[in-house]
């Protein structure tokens, strides 16, 4: 089942789908290595709903909710 | 010959042009701080070599301005070699690049930087084997100690003098297919880079390649979108990924073959981003930090003023006394050593603490950690948390906080976080708020209009926001490893700042001390407060402060210093109700920058948006004073 990011607890591990946001927006998640397939688990968020801290592949990338919600995974059993 | 560096975001490129340059390039563990490219000339094995630092990109996608700079650099620009940087300790993401850039044909050479910090890690790299596998050069380097740089260099001239084409590393076959069907249309020679580049741009849709491939061959981007479709997938996004995902397990296998490591342990960054990002001890850490930062400022500053103004005002009596006192050559001479001691005894003092400690601050990885923490209360202004860091950087000095918009993607988001950051009181507005209302009025009333200056700054935010709305997304930045900076570049990067102040502000305030000296001895003072009676009517304040608000600008702390020339006395409180102070105050909190400040937004924004601000800045000044007024007027 797709979710997006944001309404993933901190600390679980889950598998990149799909985005929906638009294509700049999509390049640029590519590239940090959002790619769809790969592991990312979010390691805290600021209180107040602000910005994620995602791990990617052994980097950490600091994410708005704005962006965050366009981002669907699926959970690893 | 001219070689290009070229890597990802804060890989430390930036630390080794600077270490063949000399501080050319702002640097800081900040991803993008490098947003366009300097060239120098360097010397290696006896040829004169022109070396360009591009901004840090993590792909070749060119998503935002500072990236395309770099794609559009390496397609159509002559190099001779490309020296490729990499951080060790994310070897697999800085080799996703590198397979990108080998496609390009032209040679590279691949320097693995931050060695030390890999060893600390426990992570071994093994050069030999992944030089053998990539088929160039493979370098180790400790770019922060100057490790491994000439070597570099000197590997980096000699596949530029053989001309050695790398061989690109192979995709899936259908992929390779597609590729191989687009690039038969290019013939072998007809451009800078390789044809397998431009198919394979033309495949992930980049629209700017494929617009100009167009015109030369017609048909050709929908010869590339029938392939994607063939590819089984119905739009260019999602080649882009095929690609990217094809680069990554390509970049995957390589890093899993040469790089083991050792035991993983729980790291620093762990441990202290477990407090210092903590929900609740995060904003406490924030708070000592800054308030720590700021009284280290203050103390350093207060502490030299004193002895250094001292010293100048001895010098202007000399300078006078030997002039004679006689004539317009005396009062020039004094405005001129005034400009010069506005500079060491009252802007100095503070700017040099002030930019060491921000250095510091920045290497160390804290500002991005601020920028996480900020994020939401940024929002409510119209900007993200990128933008905290010209905030702060406002209460120091205007100058650098305009500066320090840079880091922002967005041009509507850079423009509004200059606006409002010129309007954060910075230490010489600190002086005013201190010397008049704290002074005659008590310490309660300086931290009134503390408050009530965030309030404004975050009204107008929101204000502006709603004529330009935010279209940002959001924040995107990595977040870096904490990093113990070496005393070296601290203070070069301290250095390399406080240049632009003295080289560029300084003078300007000397000119203009020396105008208004000349000023003051014609005695055109009393035309400048018709200027400004527009102003000091409506705010109900006597029409002679108008002179001290026209010296406001070129520094603020004027604006309080010649009032006492333009009431003939010391007691303010003589000549001034408490409500006349505060509506002051407040109109020199925020009406137009100084004139360093404004130079700076020139520079930075262009002059269409110096003027917007300085409008913009006027308007809120007079509004916020207003309601001041009105307010203390019922109350």
């Amino acid at each position: 089942m797709m979710i997006p990011l944001t309404d993933i607890e901190n600390g679980d591990w889950v598998r990149v789908v799909d985005f929906s946001g638009g294509r700049g927006m999509e390049s640029r998640l590519t590239q940090l290595g959002f790619l769809p397939g790969n592991k990312i688990r979010v390691i805290r968020s600021a209180p107040f709903h602000g910005p994620l801290l995602i791990d990617v592949e052994g980097r950490e990338i600091v994410l708005g909710r704005g962006i965050a919600q366009y981002i669907l995974v699926e959970e690893i059993k | 010959m001219r070689f290009a560096l070229v890597g990802q975001p804060n890989c430390g490129k930036s630390t080794l042009f600077n270490q063949v340059a000399g501080y050319r390039a702002e640097t800081g563990n900040f991803a993008g701080t490098t947003v366009t490219f300097t060239e120098t000339k360097v010397r290696v094995l006896g040829d004169v070599v022109e070396l360009v630092d591009l901004p840090g990109t993590y792909t070749l996608l060119g998503t935002n301005p500072a990236e395309r700079v770099v794609l559009d650099y390496l397609i159509a620009k002559p190099i001779d070699a490309i020296l490729n940087v990499v951080d060790a300790t994310h070897l697999l993401q800085g080799l996703t690049l590198t397979i990108e850039l080998l496609e390009l044909g032209r040679p590279v050479v691949l320097a693995i930087n931050m060695m030390d910090e890999a060893q600390r890690q426990g992570l071994k790299v093994d050069g030999e084997e992944l030089s053998k596998l990539l088929g160039i050069p493979v370098l180790p380097m400790i770019a922060s100690r100057g490790q491994g740089i000439r070597e570099a260099f000197t590997e980096t001239w000699r596949v530029a003098r053989d001309k050695k084409s790398p061989h690109p590393l192979f995709f899936q076959e259908e992929i390779e297919n597609s590729i191989r069907s687009i690039y038969k249309e290019f013939s072998r020679n007809e451009y800078p880079v390789s044809r397998r580049t431009l198919a394979v741009k033309l495949l992930e849709g980049d629209p700017e390649i494929s617009e100009r491939l167009e015109k030369k061959h017609m048909g050709i981007t929908r010869r590339a979108q029938n392939l994607i479709d063939g590819l089984g997938h119905h739009s260019a996004r999602q080649a882009v990924w095929l690609i990217a995902t094809e680069r990554q397990r390509l970049a995957r296998e390589l890093a899993k073959n040469v790089s083991k490591q050792g035991e993983t342990h729980l790291t620093l960054r762990d441990r202290l981003d477990d407090y210092l990002l903590h929900p609740f001890w995060g904003y406490i850490f924030l708070l000592s930090i800054l308030s720590l930062f700021f009284g280290a400022v203050y103390g350093i500053g207060n502490l030299l003023e004193g002895p250094l103004i001292g010293f100048f005002n001895g010098l202007t009596e000399t300078v006078v006394g030997w002039i004679g006192s006689q004539g317009i050559l005396a009062p020039l001479a004094g405005g001129a050593v005034q400009g010069i001691a506005g500079g060491i005894a009252i802007v100095l003092p503070y700017l040099v603490p002030f930019l060491v400690g921000l250095g510091f601050l920045e290497d160390i990885g804290y500002l991005t950690r601020i920028a996480f923490l900020m994020d939401v209360l940024m929002h409510r202004m119209g900007l993200h948390g990128k933008a905290i860091v010209p905030f702060i950087l406002g209460y120091g000095c205007n100058v650098p906080a305009v500066m320090s918009t840079r880091i922002m993607e967005d041009k509507r988001d850079r423009f509004l976080a200059a606006a409002l950051a010129t309007m954060v009181p910075c230490a010489a507005r600190l002086s005013v708020i201190f010397g008049l209302t704290a002074f005659y009025l008590g310490p309660w009333v300086a931290v009134g209009i503390y408050l009530y200056n965030l309030l404004v700054i975050a009204v107008t935010g929101r204000i502006i926001t709603s004529f330009m709305p935010e279209d940002s997304p959001g924040l995107i930045i990595e977040m870096p490893v904490y990093r113990l900076p070496t005393l070296r570049t601290v203070t070069a990067k301290a250095w390399f700042r406080i240049r632009e102040f003295v080289v560029e502000a300084w003078p300007i305030l000397i000119i203009g001390s020396i105008i208004l000296a000349a000023f003051n001895f014609y005695q055109i003072t009393s035309y400048i407060d018709m200027l400004f009676r527009p102003f000091t009517w409506a705010l109900g304040i006597p029409r002679e402060v108008g002179t001290p608000l026209i010296f406001g600008i070129f520094r603020k702390e004027l604006s309080l210093i010649m009032l006492a020339q333009a009431f003939g006395t010391t007691n303010f409180a003589t000549v001034l109700t408490p409500e006349q102070m505060i509506s002051y105050t407040i109109f020199v909190v925020f009406y137009i920058p100084c004139l360093a400040t404004m130079i700076t937004i020139k520079n930075e924004l262009g002059l269409k948006n110096m003027w917007l601000i300085m409008v913009l800045s006027i308007v809120v000044a007079l509004i916020a004073a207003l309601i001041i007024r009105l307010l203390l007027l019922v109350l």
